[in-house]
């Protein structure tokens, strides 16, 4: 920012700088700077501490903003990862399914009714439901999430499979579990054996960084092995997914579905997915508090920036009294304080993105990671000049008010 | 001696509100010519430094004009005065009032850069008036890295690098010894040799009355006719 401003400047200035640079104890910055520049620059370094405890505002307020911000993000990947692993046109869900973690029933009739529409390629059970690890030892059980789906084409399988094969699945008892979840379920390694509803569960295959937000883990099967495990009726399902016929339109083929099955929810994936966010995001207030501490980090920031230009203004009155008495304009004086404003932005964005880049990397293979994509950090440079810019507003009052005179009373 | 650079016709000047109200400038006609040294003296509260604030455009007077290279000010806005300010009339304070962050030659490129001088010629013309100051050696010090004669110095570079029609002086010697007051009054008599500058300094102090040109006498808010100024004037010209 800084350095895109004065560019142009300084190509020219550095053939002075060459010419000049006999002298020994140049200045640098003097010399190849806009005053204006150097003066902001000095006011702003002159004052170390009062320069750290903006530098601290700005760097807890944006880190704050932009984790909070990168849970979202990285929230309403994870919220919808189910739903975006399955391969589906359509979901026919029972009404009122506010999220994919909705666990009301289809009895299975359906599943006929909707193959009678045209332009149904095919409808695949899909069965949810929490249910109980009783861990190997025998002696504590832990929560988790079933998934049981048909095998083979279509439905909801597990993927990034380290160990085993989806095939592996059909085998008795065979479950497929995240290798993040070892520790959680009491299992070591392929193999290992533990109940799930009193009945026996064996890992046959393992993924990696298939994690739940809920810190539920999911437990993946086949679909016969997730009813019996949840005592569900044989034709049950908690939803069917439903691809269509190659060239056939989905939102026709879901009107006619929706007329076929009218007790049901009848919604694309991309509608699901906004289901699923924002019952999560702001259905259960999630989303409200991580905004809410965003904007909390924010308005802490801009008001600890503006506390400190404000003081530094103020201590350099005498200074801007003197600029207004040499005849400077007062757009000039305000420009002093955006370009101290501007500086402590720059220096205070690189560390706080610094900060969250960190933050993001180590935060990557957990349940809740923070996404930073590049459109956000952009954002955040704009949101921290603007806060910066913002905050000047205070220091700019100041030296409206100062007058030239007071430079002759002393 | 060439014309008029600066002229006070009749002002009057009010200053505070209320009972505590006080004419500090009771009608005061003067001008100052290019080349013209003239010292404003009289005792403390006579108006001297209301007269220098109305002339340099920071305070407006309640009536009467003042005219600047010709030009009156009746009528302009504040920002038009600050204008006015900035490219006819340079300062020099009592207590320099330097920025203490920037070098000697950064406080004089200030000056030109805030009226949209280019920094490198700034610095040029900086350097320059730094040199008319003999303190070409030191334009990279900081103001606590010079005596309080050099610091004036620089403010005196500061004052006339942008060729300002007028100079005005408030009492520029007295925070200084009297070397350095006199080294200070020659710079100042030297730079109103150029007749594109009228300096007027206010002071208290006798030991700058040989530099002057001319001499006004104020007292209570009024310019007195002083026999003695003439004489002194003679004086100084003989010698
Ligand atoms: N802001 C003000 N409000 C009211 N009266 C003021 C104000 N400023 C100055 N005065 C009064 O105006 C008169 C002229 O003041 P001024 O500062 O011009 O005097 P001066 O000749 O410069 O004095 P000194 O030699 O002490 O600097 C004084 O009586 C002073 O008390
Ligand atoms: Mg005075």
């Amino acid at each position: 920012m800084a350095a895109s401003g004065g560019a142009p400047r300084l190509s020219v200035v550095d053939e002075h700088e060459s010419e000049a640079s006999a002298g020994k104890d140049d200045m640098e910055i003097g010399r190849v700077t806009p005053i204006l520049f150097t003066l902001a620059f000095r006011n702003l370094f002159q004052d170390r501490v009062r320069l750290i405890v903006t530098l601290v505002g700005i760097v807890f307020s944006v880190v704050l903003f932009t984790v909070e911000l990168g849970l979202f993000f990285g929230f309403q990947r994870t919220v919808t990862i189910m739903i975006d692993h399955a391969s589906a046109d359509l979901w026919i869900a029972p009404a009122e399914t506010k999220s994919f973690e909705a666990t009301a029933l289809l009895d299975g009739r359906e599943r006929f009714r909707a193959l009678a529409v045209p332009g149904v390629a095919e409808v695949t059970p899909v069965l949810i439901g929490f249910t109980y690890w009783r861990k190997p030892d025998g002696k504590s059980s832990t929560p988790v999430f079933l998934i049981g789906s048909q095998l083979g084409d279509g439905g909801l399988q597990p993927w990034n499979l380290i160990e085993g094969s989806v095939s592996d699945l059909t085998r008795p008892q065979a479950v497929a579990i995240d290798r993040s979840y070892f520790d959680r379920l009491g299992v070591s390694e392929l193999g290992d054996s533990a109940e799930i509803g009193d009945q026996k569960a064996r890992v046959a295959a393992v993924t990696k960084g298939i994690r739940s937000f809920t810190t539920t883990p999911y437990v993946f099967t086949s679909l016969d092995r997730a009813r019996s495990y949840i005592n569900a009726p044989p034709s049950s399902a908690t939803y069917f997914t439903v691809r269509v016929a190659p060239g056939a339109n989905v939102e026709d083929v879901r009107r006619q579905l929706a007329n076929a099955l009218p007790n049901l929810e009848i919604i694309t994936s991309d509608q699901f997915r906004q289901r699923s966010r924002s019952y999560w995001l702001f259905g259960t207030g999630a989303g409200a508090a991580l905004f809410g501490s965003a904007i909390l980090g924010i308005i802490v920031g801009t008001v600890i920036v503006a506390q400190t230009l404000y003081s530094s203004t103020k201590d350099h009155l005498s200074e801007f009294a003197t600029l207004r008495a040499m005849g400077s304009s007062r757009p000039f004086l305000y420009k002093v304080i955006v370009w101290q404003a501007l500086m402590t932005a720059v220096i205070g964005f690189a560390i706080a993105a610094s900060i969250g880049l960190i933050v993001a990397r180590v935060s990557t293979d957990t349940a809740l990671p923070i996404i930073l994509p590049p459109v956000l950090i952009a954002g955040l440079f704009a949101l921290t000049v603007g806060m910066s810019i913002a905050s000047a507003f205070s220091a700019m009052l100041v030296v409206t008010r100062v007058d030239p005179v007071t430079v002759l009373a002393r | 001696m060439s014309e008029p650079l600066i002229e006070g016709k009749d002002i009057v000047k009010y200053l505070g509100t209320g009972p505590g109200q006080v004419q500090a400038l009771r009608s005061v006609t003067l001008s100052v010519s290019g080349g013209e040294l003239v010292l404003l003296m009289g005792p403390s509260g006579s108006g001297k430094t209301t007269l220098l604030s109305v002339l340099g455009c920071m305070l407006t007077p309640n009536s009467g004009t003042v005219r600047i290279r010709g030009q009156s000010t009746q009528g302009l806005r504040p920002e038009q005065l600050t204008d006015l300010r900035r490219q006819h009339i340079g300062f020099i304070f009592q207590t320099y009032h330097l920025f203490p962050t920037l070098t000697a030659v950064e406080n004089v490129r200030l000056a030109l850069e805030m009226g949209g001088e280019r920094p490198w010629n700034a610095q040029a013309r900086a350097v320059t008036a730094l040199e008319t100051v003999s303190l070409g050696h030191k334009i990279n010090s900081f103001p606590r890295q010079l005596s309080s004669g050099e610091q004036q110095r620089v403010a005196i570079a500061r004052a006339i690098v942008g060729k300002p029609a007028a100079i005005l002086a408030d009492e520029p010697t007295a925070a200084l010894d009297s070397a350095n007051g006199h080294a200070i009054m020659s710079v100042l008599a030297n730079v109103a040799k150029d007749s594109a500058h009228a300096v007027l300094v206010v002071t208290h102090d006798p030991r700058v009355i040989p530099f002057a040109d001319r001499i006004l006498h104020m007292e209570d808010g009024r310019l007195v006719e002083k026999e003695q100024s003439a004489t002194i004037l003679r004086l100084h010209e003989r010698s």
